[in-house]
Parts: structure tokens; sequence; C-alpha cells
């Protein structure tokens, strides 16, 4: 047995480590995969939807049958509101996990592949920095990036403005970076250390070898755990109705109490809003473990 | 000065006294031998003698901490060392293939030669082809290393290899993760580049082939090279017990 060769920056940091004495490491078996969430997604039955709907609209007659409002009233309130929930509420989440995805997989993969850099100083700070983001609650960060901010940003005379849900944007931006850095650190490593070698005898420079062999083989790699973080963000999204953004959950809040505040309408808005996250997410649980069987026979 | 000036007349690959260890286990304890050029060469020995990693210095894919190797003339572990003219001399071919995945045959030959030496397309396209042909694998440029058997792709990394014009080819085991039946075209196919004079060291576990074509054979073990000779007197006179313990359980 000869041991392995350390490629810099790639598996340097383990270097001196006796492998009996390596810390424990709760996490490990989860990184190895990092789908969790979207699998238990994919896995449930397409009629969870139509089950939820049917136990939210029957919640006004079960509970509160013996009252004047019943639930066709709570439904109709719900019906009456659908187009707007839909289009300015749940329109606005979905610009939000588009924009903080985009946002997020720039700086993400930026900071990925700092963490395998040839300079320890960089490495070192782009693991802390990735750490510090991964492990912090959304709802911290957002809160700080919020208050933090300005809500306008000047550039000589003129004055942009910053909405609120840009600020959001910024805010959730922070932990997808760093859980698409360590996706690609995950995806680089994964290759096997041969190629560095063979890529390194045919005179390849690291960089040409990173980016002209390396990188492309993880491309496939990534993009199920890219898709599953697309998916858990989405889902975070209602966090920043505790800070005021016009999204789902505000406007349906907004919309009861448009209604004069009806306990009926608790579990029929809430409700809809379980569903319509549902619905938008299912499917992409379902292309992520596909895709991911699908790159899984090819490798 | 990392390159002193070379001539064909003197040893192409030159080892002094290497000594190479990873960590506390010291791998290589003082290896010295010359290689002409046009020389066949063959390295045999146990596992875990150092055979690999001698050969993996060669080409400056493991650092050593004392002694010296050149290659024409180039100093390996110079500090400064040039490692492309390196790599362009000394070509590599590995137990594991190695071959890039997302590429296909053609594209696996032609990468380096264009991508690094940056050589016009339309030439290096044709030398690619004519590799391949000469490794008998006509019909399967385009396929993907996943689509060809090991033995094919095993000559398919000979192939790319050689698209670098190397002036030495390295094997580290290439047939020992081959299915029987494929290490004979894999071997023809080393017997052949021999015979036209390419600078071949083979790290191998194939004793006939090794008797075959081999100018000179190294016998190591725990680090050192415990006796070496040309393969008609090698086999047959082995001296220290080493050799023949180790010659007797495989031939």
């Amino acid at each position: 047995m000869r041991p392995a060769r350390p490629i810099p920056g790639v598996t340097a940091p383990r270097q001196g480590d006796l492998p009996v004495l390596l810390p424990f490491r709760a996490s490990a078996p989860d990184r190895a995969d990092g789908l969790r969430f979207s699998r238990w997604l994919a896995d449930l039955p397409a009629a969870v939807p139509v089950v939820l709907g049917a136990l939210a609209a029957a919640w006004p007659a079960v509970a509160y049958a013996q009252g004047g409002y019943g639930m066709t009233q709570a439904l109709e309130a719900l019906w009456r509101w659908l187009p707007f929930l839909v289009t300015s509420g749940f329109a606005l989440n979905i610009l939000i996990s588009f924009f903080t995805m985009v946002i997020g997989t720039a700086a993400g993969v930026i900071l990925g592949l700092w963490q395998i850099s040839v300079h320890k100083p960089v490495r070192n700070t782009a693991w802390f920095v990735t750490q510090l983001f991964r492990n912090s609650p959304w709802l911290v960060l957002l809160f700080i990036v919020m208050l933090a901010f300005p809500f306008e940003i000047r550039i000589g005379d003129q004055v942009i403005p910053v909405p609120d849900w840009m600020k959001a944007v910024i805010g959730l931006s922070l932990p997808i970076m760093a859980n698409i850095s360590e996706i690609v650190r995950g995806a680089v490593q994964s290759v096997p250390s041969g190629q560095w070698e063979a890529a390194e005898s045919l005179a390849f420079s690291r960089a040409q070898t990173l980016w002209q062999i390396i990188l492309p083989q993880c491309f496939k790699r990534m993009i199920p755990p890219w898709m599953n973080w697309y998916a858990i963000l989405t889902m975070a999204t209602p966090l920043v109705s505790l800070l005021g953004v016009e999204e789902i959950v505000t406007l349906s809040r907004q919309a009861m109490e448009a209604e004069n505040n009806m306990p009926e309408l608790l579990v029929p808005f809430y409700g809809f809003c379980l569903i319509i996250f549902f619905a938008y997410c299912y499917p992409i649980a379902r292309l992520t473990m596909r895709l991911e069987r699908k790159f899984a026979v090819k490798q | 000065m990392t390159e002193t000036a070379w001539t064909p007349d003197q040893p192409i690959i030159s080892i002094r006294d290497v000594h190479k260890s990873f960590g506390a286990l010291e791998v290589l304890k003082g290896v010295t031998f010359d290689v002409m050029k046009g020389e066949v060469i063959c390295i045999i020995g146990p596992s875990g003698s150092g055979k690999s990693t001698l050969i993996r210095c060669i080409n400056a894919l493991n650092d050593i901490q004392a002694g010296s190797i050149t290659v024409e003339g180039l100093e390996v572990h110079a500090p400064k060392l040039d490692k492309l003219a390196l790599r362009k001399k000394v070509g590599m071919v590995f137990q594991q293939y190695n071959l890039f995945p997302h590429k296909t045959a053609l594209e696996n030959v032609m990468m380096a030669p264009l991508k690094v030496l940056k050589e016009p397309k339309a030439d290096v396209e044709a030398r690619a082809r004519a590799l391949i042909r000469k490794v008998r694998l006509d019909g399967k440029e385009d396929s993907y290393p996943g689509e060809l058997s090991g033995g094919q792709q095993q000559r398919v990394a000979i192939a790319r290899s050689l698209a670098m014009r190397p002036d030495v080819m390295l094997f580290d085991e290439v047939t020992a993760a081959l299915d029987p039946e494929t290490v004979k075209e894999v071997l023809v196919t080393i017997k052949e580049l021999a015979a036209e004079g390419m600078t071949c060291i083979l790290v191998t576990h194939e004793m006939g082939f090794a008797r075959e074509i081999a100018d000179h054979i190294y016998f190591t073990d725990r680090g050192v090279i415990v006796e070496h000779g040309p393969p008609k007197t090698f086999f047959t006179e082995a001296r220290d017990p080493r050799t023949r313990e180790f010659l007797s359980q495989i031939l």
C-alpha cells in the first residue's frame, strides 16, 4: 500500500491526522449525499396536497360548525383572495428564491473554489466563512442584514432605494452561498485523485486541471444537491414575512384581518400556503431524485 | 541552473542515491541506477518495496528527501523545476488508466497537446487519430472511457501519453487492474513501442513479459535494489536469497 499523495488544497488539510484519531464527525454521513430533504419530499405520495386541501377545507366545518360563520363563508373568503395571494404573494416568494439562488450560487462557487485554494490563508478563511454561514440560524442572518443594510444607496446624486425584499434576498443568500460552497468543495474532492495525477503527468497546470478536467466532471454531480437547496430555500422564504416583506404569508395575514379575523379562516388560509409550497417544491424534489439516479448510473 | 547539457551517449535518466519517506515510513533507502536512451527497464519486487514510488519520483509526482534524479540533464527535484519541460520529456501510464471520463477517446488523446502545448488543432487531431490506430483502436475514437474495456482504456491512456511526444515512458503496473484476456493486447502495444526505440521503465508483475522485452531487470525489496541484471542471467542466476525467494514464489 502506497500512501495516497495529497493534492494541495484538495486533500492537504487532513495531512498529519492519524487515521485512528480522527475526531468524531456527527455530520459526516450526511455530507456524502446531502439530499435528505429532497429524498423525503420526493418520497411523499402525490396525493398529499389533495389530502391536505381536504383537511383544510373541512376544518371550519368540524371545529366551528356551531357558529354562524362556517366552512362555506371561509372558503368563499379564500376564493376571493386567492388570485391576489398567488400573483402578489407567492410570486414574490418565487422572485426572492430566484434572486437568492442566483446570488448565492455565484458567491458560493467562488467561496467553494477558495476552499480548495493552494494558499492556506485563503483556504482557511473560506472554510471559516462557509462554516459560519452554514451553521447560523437563517432568521438571525436575515435580521442582521435587514437592520444593518441601508434602505437606500447613494451614488453621487443618484439615490437607489433598496426595497425590503431585496435585503431579504441578500440575507438568504448568505446561508445558500455557504451551502453551495460546501457542494463545490465536496464535488471536487469526490473526483478520484488519479485524475489530478494523470493531468499533472500530462503537464496540465493546477488551474487547467481544475477548470478543464475536474470541474466539468463535477458539474453533473452538483446539480441534484443544488436543486435540493433551491427547494429548501423556497420553503424558507416565508421567514421574511417576520421582517414585513409582503410575500404570501404576510398577505394571508392581512387578508384575514380584512375578513375580520374570523378564527375559521386560519386553517384554510395557512393550509393553502402549505399546499402551494408543496405543489411548487414537490416536482422539483422528484426531478432532483431522478437526476441523482441518472447521474449515479453514469458515473 | 537546473539543466545541464545532455547528449544521447549519457544516461537519459540518472538516479543517484534517492531517499523517499512518507512521514516516518522510509520507502526508498538509497536507490541508484542509470537508464540509457532506448533501453527497456523492468522493475520487479514484492508489493510495498517502493517500485511504484520510484517511478513516480522520476516525473515528480512524488518528491524525494535526498539524492537526485535527472532526465536528459534536467534536475527533477530542483526547487525551480520547469515542470512543463519535464512532463514533455516523460510520459506516464497508470494502473487505473485515469482517462478523463467526460471526454471521448480521441479528445483524451488530443487534450494535452491542444490545451497545454497549444498546438494547432488540425495537427493534433491527425496525430491523435494516428496514435489511436497505432494502439489498434480504430473506430473507437468517439467512444467514452466508460464504454471501453479495461484493456482498451489502457491503450487509450498509452496513446494519450504518446501524444505529448515524450522521450521516456513510465508504466506503473499498467496491467495489474486488467482482466487476464485483455492483458495481452496492452503488452503487445508496449512491446511495439519498445521495438521502435522508446525508452521505457516498467513496474510490472508480468515476469514472462519482463523476461521477453527488458534489457535490464531491477529487483527491489524494502526500498533498495537488491539485485539487477539482464533477463537472461537474472532469472536463472539470481544470487541474493531474497531474489530467489521472490522468483520461486512467482515463477
